[in-house]
C-alpha cells in the first residue's frame, strides 16, 4: 500500500513539471529583478555595477517620490471609502433583506469585466464633451461643474481612483457577506432576547466575529492599489504630468519607453518589497486565531 | 420564535424597509448604469450618442458596429487568440495542479511539506516582479510574439491558487476510497485520475473559472509580449481598437462588449459558482 503512495516515478511525474515551471516563471525572476536593479543597463550587451544607486534615485526623485505617494493615497482611499460601503452593503445583505440574491449578482458583475474595458468605459464617462458625467451635470443644472476631469492636474488623480473603488466594491461585499453568513445564527438569538438592536448587534457581534475575512479584505484591497496598474495604464497612462502616475506605471515607462532597464528593475523590487512589508505589518496588528 | 422576542426586537417598520430597498436599488444603479450606458452607446451612431440624451434606449440598433468591430476592428481575431490562451492555460494549469496537490496533500514524501509552502509563497509574488525577466528570457528564447509567450507565464501564476484550491479539496477525501482503489488493483494513476479526480470536480470548476478571469482580463504581459497584431489578446486588441476608432463610439462600445459578453455569459449561467469561487481564491489564509 505504502509503496503505491510513495512511487517515485509517479512523484516526479506529478510534482516536477510543475515545480520546474513555477520556480522559473515566479520564483527565479525575483532574484533577476534584484540583480538587474544594481545594474546600469539598457538592455543591450553588459550592464555596468551600481550598487544602490538605483535605489538612492528612486528614494530623491521626485517623479518617483510622487508615485508613490499617488499608490499610499490610493491604498488609503481603498481602505477608508471602497471597504466601508462593502461592509455596510454586506451586513445589510446578510441581514435577510428581500431579493437579496439580485443584489449580491448585480453588485458582483463589475468585478468580473476585464479592467481595460472599465478603463475604456470610464474614459467615455469622463469624457469633457460628451461623457456621461458632464450629461448628467448639465441636465440638472450644474453646467459649471462639468470639465475635463481626467485631463486636469487636480481632478486626474481622484478621477483615476474612482473607476477602482467603484468595481471593486462588490468584491469585498461579497467576500465579508459571506463571512457575516458563517457566523451561527444562534447567537443573533441571544443578542436579539437581550434585546439588542439592529446596529448594536452589527457593531458589537457581526464585525468582531467577521475579523478574519476582514482582514483578508485590508490585505487585499491594500495590496492591490499598491500593484494598480491596468487601469491607471488604460485611463490615464499616467499623466496629465505624471499626475496620475503610480509606482507600477512608472516602472513600465522606464523600462520600454527609457530603457533604463536597472532603474525599473529598482522600482519593481520596491513593490514587491512594499507589499510584503504591508501585509507583515497587517497580520502584525491584526490578530486571528 | 416566540412572541416575546418579537415585542422586545425592534423590527424595521414598514418605512424601515422602504428606505433600505430605495438604498440598495441606489447603489444598483450606481453598479450596473455604467454598463447599461455601455450597451446602449454600442447600438448608436454618433449623432444619438452626442446628442446628450444619455438616458434613452437606441432609437434603431445599429448592429453594423459590432459588425465593423469584428472584422474592421480585428475583434474577432483578438478574440479567437484570447479565447485558444485562455484555454490553454486553463487546461494546462488544472493538469498541472491537480497532479500536483495531490501529490503533495495525498503522497508519502520528505519535502512535501516544502513544496507546499514554496508554492503558497507564489501567491504572494505580484507580476511585476517577473516583467523585465521574463521579457528577456523569453526573447532569448524567440518566444515574444507567440501564444507560449502569454500561456507559460499565465500557467506559472496562475498554479499557486490552483494547487491551494484543489489540495484543499483532496485532504477533505476519505483515505479508505483509496485504499481499497488500491486493494482492488489499481496503481497510483488510475487511483488518481478514475477515483480522487472525479471526485474534486467542483474545485476544478472554482479553478477553472478563476483562471478564466485572470487570463482573459490579463494586461500587463499581454502587452509587453506581444506586438503582432495576429498573436494580440482582447485586452490589448481593445487598447489598439480604440486607438483606431477615437471618435467613432458606437464601433468602441461594441468592441467592449464583444470582449465582455463571453464573462457575463459565464456569470449569467453560473453566477452561484463564480461567487463561491471567488471566497474560495480569497479564504486561503
Amino acid at each position: 500500500m505504502n509503496s503505491v503512495f510513495s512511487n517515485k516515478t509517479a512523484l516526479s511525474i506529478f510534482v516536477l513539471p510543475t515545480l520546474i515551471i513555477f520556480c522559473t516563471i515566479v520564483m527565479i525572476p525575483i532574484f533577476v529583478s534584484s540583480y538587474y536593479s544594481l545594474l546600469d543597463w539598457n538592455g543591450i550587451g553588459k550592464g555596468t555595477f551600481i550598487g544602490l544607486e538605483n535605489y538612492v534615485e528612486m528614494f530623491t526623485d521626485s517623479r518617483a517620490l510622487k508615485s508613490m505617494q499617488n499608490s499610499l493615497l490610493f491604498a488609503g482611499a481603498s481602505i477608508f471609502i471602497q471597504l466601508p460601503i462593502s461592509l455596510l452593503l454586506a451586513l445589510i445583505l446578510a441581514s435577510t433583506v428581500k431579493w437579496e440574491g439580485f443584489y449580491r449578482t448585480v453588485y458582483f458583475i463589475p468585478v468580473l469585466i476585464s479592467t481595460v474595458v472599465i478603463a475604456q468605459l470610464w474614459s467615455k464617462i469622463y469624457n469633457a464633451d460628451y461623457g456621461l458625467l458632464n450629461t448628467l451635470l448639465k441636465s440638472v443644472g450644474l453646467s459649471s461643474w462639468a470639465q475635463d476631469w481626467l485631463g486636469q492636474k487636480d481632478t486626474a488623480l481622484v478621477s483615476s481612483f474612482i473607476p477602482t473603488l467603484w468595481q471593486y466594491i462588490g468584491y469585498h461585499m461579497l467576500l465579508m457577506y459571506a463571512g457575516a453568513k458563517s457566523i451561527s445564527q444562534d447567537i443573533f438569538e441571544a443578542a436579539k432576547i437581550d434585546g439588542a438592536s439592529r446596529i448594536r448587534t452589527a457593531f458589537s457581534i457581526t464585525i468582531p466575529l467577521m475579523k478574519p475575512i476582514l482582514k483578508v479584505c485590508l490585505v487585499f484591497s491594500m495590496i492591490g492599489a499598491l500593484k494598480v496598474f491596468d487601469l491607471i495604464y488604460v485611463l490615464t497612462g499616467g499623466g496629465p504630468f505624471f499626475s496620475t502616475e503610480v509606482p507600477s506605471t512608472l516602472m513600465y515607462t522606464t523600462i520600454f519607453d527609457t530603457y533604463r532597464y536597472g532603474y525599473g528593475s529598482a522600482l519593481s523590487v520596491f513593490i514587491i518589497l512594499e507589499c510584503l512589508v504591508f501585509t507583515v505589518i497587517i497580520n502584525k496588528f491584526i490578530k486571528t486565531d | 420564535m416566540s412572541t416575546t422576542t418579537v415585542v422586545i426586537q425592534k423590527r424595521p417598520g414598514f418605512i424601515g424597509k422602504l428606505l433600505l430597498q430605495a438604498f440598495l436599488v441606489l447603489v444598483a444603479i450606481t453598479q450596473i448604469y455604467p454598463l447599461v450606458w455601455l450597451a446602449f452607446f454600442s447600438l448608436k451612431d454618433n449623432g444619438e450618442i452626442f446628442s446628450g440624451d444619455v438616458l434613452s434606449f437606441p432609437k434603431k440598433f445599429l448592429w453594423s458596429n459590432y459588425a465593423k468591430a469584428l472584422s474592421d476592428g480585428n475583434i474577432l481575431s483578438y478574440f479567437f487568440n484570447s479565447v485558444l490562451v485562455t484555454a490553454l492555460s486553463i487546461i494546462l494549469v488544472l493538469i498541472l495542479a491537480s497532479m500536483t496537490g495531490y501529490a503533495i496533500t495525498r503522497m508519502n514524501w520528505k519535502l512535501s511539506n516544502l513544496t507546499m509552502t514554496l508554492i503558497l509563497l507564489g501567491m504572494m509574488v505580484p507580476i511585476h516582479a517577473a516583467l523585465l525577466p521574463l521579457f528577456m528570457v523569453l526573447k532569448n528564447l524567440h518566444l515574444l510574439n507567440t501564444y507560449w509567450s502569454l500561456i507559460i507565464p499565465y500557467v506559472a501564476f496562475g498554479i499557486p491558487m490552483a494547487v491551494f484550491i484543489l489540495g484543499s479539496f483532496f485532504k477533505g477525501i476519505p483515505r479508505e476510497l483509496e485504499e481499497s482503489a488500491v486493494i482492488d488493483g489499481c496503481g497510483i494513476y488510475r487511483t488518481f485520475f478514475s477515483i480522487i479526480l472525479p471526485l474534486v470536480s467542483p474545485a476544478v470548476a472554482t479553478v477553472a473559472i478563476f483562471t478564466f478571469l485572470s487570463c482573459w482580463n490579463e494586461l500587463m504581459f499581454a502587452v509587453t509580449f506581444i506586438n503582432n497584431t495576429a498573436y494580440q489578446t482582447l485586452t490589448v486588441g481593445m487598447m489598439s481598437m480604440v486607438g483606431t476608432y477615437i471618435t467613432q463610439w458606437g464601433i468602441i462600445g461594441a468592441g467592449l462588449m464583444i470582449s465582455t459578453i463571453p464573462t457575463i455569459i459565464i456569470y449569467l449561467l453560473l453566477n452561484k459558482q463564480v461567487q463561491k469561487s471567488m471566497i474560495a481564491g480569497a479564504v486561503k489564509g
